[in-house]
């Protein structure tokens, strides 16, 4: 099962065409959710404005190498490795889900587009992988999910409450556990695996279509954050903030000895 | 001016939430990030502000006692025993303080609101609480939550 292409085995009673226009069309409301949110929410323009000001607080210009150099830093430390989690627990399922979700969505456009039909043998790796990152999304997923996400039942709400803030992970959890759900019900033979694979459709279509509505465009806002603050510690201006204090650390750690939970 | 939180910057921790002495810094069950709640309710004490480990909230000053333009922000670095600001005005000026967090032992002269006693029947009536606790509007304004609907280890 692991190895082997659901895709392409679905390919008799559904297809390749229609397959290939539904990665497309997620594609585009991807790209067109996340152009209205950004539009919609003013974000651009508050990066761009914030990045001014920045400019003109800095006292030391920060040349275009530079800010190539630190977009490079961002990337590898804020974005691939999730570098901004303080709690390690977040960081690792933060990486788990991020690094799962991209290797899902990878393999199934390599598998949609490049062997749709059983008569190009698909090499068992990308099915191997597209399996392995459905895994990791839900691992990470569920774990955040159930165990990690803001305590919002220390107010006296139900942890079952479903909300629109909730939107991003159940419609990513949804999608990918019938991903597997599918593949192991397809890969038995069971006549009812083409309902599975309408379900998945669905959540699937969800997940991209409401873009402007989830979570889902902090991929791009979080990574530019990441590297405005890297900016603006080289060029001196930080934010405003004074800069550390010269002195030995020579205290305890005080309130960020225990990680919050008070509340 | 109360304190609010740059979102960008906020990953909802909750190390504000647990030092805000007024209870209004929450976790905004929206965005998962930070939120002054009851803005007039904030005392302004900076607690939320020197807690925080990514920096993401600031507080804007009155205008009566804070020039317009101007910039206040804090650093507390408890590792070391220190507490940095730089204050910017807005023709340019900048003063930067680094002071130690406390003089005293650590762990003495912490205050305990709780124990001291309330105002006299005369202090309420006098100038200074006239209007409270009614024009606080504590009673009908707030929302109220049932403690007991708290987990464990919560305390409000």
């Amino acid at each position: 099962m692991l190895t082997d292409n659901p895709f392409a085995e679905i390919s008799a009673s559904m297809s390749p065409t229609v397959m290939k226009t539904y990665v497309v069309i997620m594609i585009l409301l991807v790209a067109g959710g996340t152009l209205f949110d950004v539009i919609h929410k003013k974000s651009a323009r508050y990066f761009f404005e914030n990045w001014k000001k920045s400019k003109n607080r800095g006292t030391q210009p920060v040349g275009g190498g530079r800010v190539v150099g630190l977009a490079i830093q961002t990337l590898a430390v804020d974005v691939l490795a999730s570098g901004e989690f303080c709690n390690a627990r977040r960081r690792v399922a933060h990486l788990l889900t991020m690094h799962g979700f991209l290797l899902y969505v990878v393999t199934t456009a390599i598998m949609v587009f490049g062997y749709p039909t059983p008569a190009v043998p698909t090499p068992g790796i990308v099915p191997f992988l597209w399996h392995l990152g459905a895994l990791m999304v839900c691992v990470g997923g569920y774990w955040f999910w159930f165990f990690i996400r803001a305590d919002v039942a220390a107010e006296g709400n139900s942890p079952l409450r479903f909300m629109r803030a909730d939107l991003f992970i159940l419609s990513l959890l949804a999608s990918v556990t019938l991903a597997l759900v599918w593949s192991a019900v397809q890969a038995g033979g069971a006549s009812w695996s083409g309902a599975v694979f309408g379900l998945y459709a669905i959540a699937t279509a969800a997940l991209f279509g409401s873009v402007p509505w989830s979570k889902f465009a902090h991929m791009f806002f979080k990574p530019a954050a990441a590297l405005h603050k890297r900016v603006a510690e080289a060029d001196g201006s930080m934010d405003n903030l004074p800069p550390p204090a010269d002195a030995p650390a020579t205290f305890g750690l005080g309130i960020k000895r225990e990680a919050p939970r008070h509340y | 001016m109360p304190t609010f939180v740059y979102m960008t910057r906020c990953d909802g921790c909750g190390h504000c939430v647990d030092i805000c002495p007024s209870d209004i810094m929450h976790i905004d069950k929206t965005y998962r990030r930070a939120v002054n709640i009851e803005p007039n309710m904030c005392w302004e004490c900076y607690s939320c502000v020197k807690a925080c480990p990514q920096h993401a909230i600031d507080v804007r000053g009155y205008a009566d006692f804070a020039p317009l333009g101007h910039s206040v922000r804090v650093r507390r670095e408890e590792e070391k025993g220190t507490i940095s600001w730089r204050i910017k005005f807005r023709d340019g000026r900048q003063k930067d303080f680094v002071s130690p967090i406390t003089t005293k032992p650590w762990g003495s002269a912490i205050p305990r609101l709780a124990e001291l006693p309330a105002p006299s029947e005369e202090q309420v009536k006098s100038q200074h609480l006239v209007y409270e606790p009614d024009a606080l509007n504590v009673e009908e304004g707030l929302p109220t939550i049932d403690k007991s609907r708290f987990k464990q280890g919560v305390y409000y």
